[in-house]
């Protein structure tokens, strides 16, 4: 079964697409990514994924589609080969699960505020988002490189699409989302985990990404203000 | 509990969460003794609660021997890891395993998230959201007995079965609330037949009945949870 073909229904930038693509090459299983347009969904996506209409979702020879990036990242942790994503201790798992789960639920909560609101009410959802940084960022052990340790783990593929943003957010900015002074562990992480051999080979292109966010340009250092702000 | 070997469980719950009962109905599925602790987190909430759970201060909260792990559905794998001669939740295949992940994930983002707007929302979205997301468990259902399929009850029943107490909330409430010279209510039955015989067919297990409350204590809840919200 393992050695079936697998199909990774993705679009381009998307953080959660991102976490299904790192997992399959950290077990080292080739893939075929289809791109989607998201404001012009396929038929593919909608055969597959008609519950959410969202991607990522990933196709596993004849099998029927598996959805929802957390669920992708354990199926392929389970079914493949190679270094293992999820601590296999139970408590360590039931830790990461957790804040994988945090990272979904309240911490995005805080970030997307960000990106609607303005004035007083985006300065709240900046301080809640930095909290919200300042706990996952304790989740860091102890002089290791990655939420996993000495290599990338569950806990660095559920954020990677934070690392990357950090990069992309300065380069527009001209500001770093996270000041280095109030989460040094990190800013350190992010620049481990985007450089690290596997993860580089599927962040999205540069150039791309730039040209896609540019012109949001307005939000974005309004958010940088809103995340300065004490 | 005599005979009984203490694995060193504790629960902090309380007594209607869906929640708290899906870890009720678990332990239970499993054999697995362990010491109730009620939290009435209406109220202040405990020094042990909020110690254990900091980050959410809220129940369900599972203590095996004395380390915590919380969420309730991150609890239900906990229990299938650690005691694996016990009745498993979740299948062994793979495939199955991510299959009925992704639908106790749609319980939790959907059923949960559209039913708690009942709080907070009266009007007509919150039913047109529902009677959606019923239909879709009833086709995910199908002619499967339980939601675990060959697995039989599983994963996906205990995440679900909770919130069908709250059905008949639902289709109360619903009635009460007449907007722009329209009448919707969702009747359960009607929508999601199959789902009714599923939940009939839940409660006859015992680990169910034993967890769950009648309708009319959780429409007497949500009554109240209602008022505090200030929409009655």
């Amino acid at each position: 079964m393992s050695e079936s073909p697998v199909k990774l229904i993705g679009c381009f930038g998307s953080p959660f697409v991102h976490r299904a693509e790192v997992a399959l090459r950290l077990k080292g299983v080739p893939y075929e990514l289809v791109e989607e347009d998201l404001s012009n969904k396929s038929d593919l996506l909608l055969k597959h994924n008609p519950v959410h209409q969202k991607v990522p979702v990933l196709l596993h020879g004849d099998l029927p589609a598996i959805c929802e990036s957390l669920v992708i990242v354990e199926y392929v942790d389970e079914v493949f080969d190679g270094p293992p994503l999820l601590p296999s201790k139970p408590l360590a798992r039931a830790a990461a699960r957790f804040w994988a789960s945090f990272v979904d639920k309240q911490f995005r909560e805080s970030w997307i505020a960000m990106f609607s609101a303005d004035g007083e009410a985006q300065v709240a959802s900046a301080r809640e988002t930095k909290a919200n940084l300042t706990l996952i960022e304790g989740q860091l052990p102890e002089g290791k490189r990655f939420f996993g340790g000495d290599s990338v783990g569950y806990l660095d593929i559920v954020l990677g699409g934070i690392a990357h943003w950090m990069e992309m957010f300065e380069e527009i900015t001209g500001v770093p989302l996270l000041a280095e002074e109030e989460h040094p562990a990190l800013c350190r992480w992010a620049r481990e985990y985007t450089a690290d051999e596997i993860v580089r080979q599927c962040l999205p292109d540069r150039d791309r990404l730039l040209a896609a966010l540019t012109p949001k340009r307005d939000t974005f250092v309004s958010i940088a203000k809103a995340m300065a702000t004490q | 509990m005599a005979g009984e070997k203490n694995v060193g469980l504790v629960l902090l719950d309380f007594w209607v969460s869906p929640f708290g009962q899906r870890c009720r109905i678990a332990l239970a599925e499993k054999g697995l003794p362990y010491e109730y602790v009620e939290e009435n987190i209406m109220a202040v909430k405990s020094d042990r609660l909020l110690r254990s759970n900091p980050v959410y201060k809220h129940i369900p909260v599972l203590l095996h021997d004395g380390r915590t792990i919380t969420e309730s559905l991150i609890i239900l794998q906990h229990l299938d890891q650690v005691f694996p001669d016990t009745r498993p939740l979740l299948p062994a295949d793979p495939y199955e395993r991510a299959h009925a992940r992704f639908w106790a994930d749609y319980v939790d983002k959907k059923v949960y998230g559209s039913g708690s707007k009942m709080y907070t929302e009266p009007q007509m979205q919150t039913n047109i959201e529902m009677v959606d997301i019923l239909k879709t468990l009833e086709r995910e259902l199908g002619e499967k007995e339980f939601f675990g399929g060959e697995h039989g009850f599983g994963f996906v029943d205990v995440a679900l079965i909770p919130f069908t107490a709250w059905f008949e909330s639902f289709d109360r409430y619903s009635f009460k609330k007449k907007s722009f010279d329209r009448y919707w209510g969702v009747k359960v039955a009607e929508v999601a037949p199959k789902l009714v015989s599923w939940a009939a067919r839940c409660q006859e297990r015992e680990s169910v009945s034993n967890s769950l409350y009648s309708p009319e204590k959780v429409y007497d809840f949500a009554g109240m949870m209602r008022k505090d919200f200030g929409i009655e």
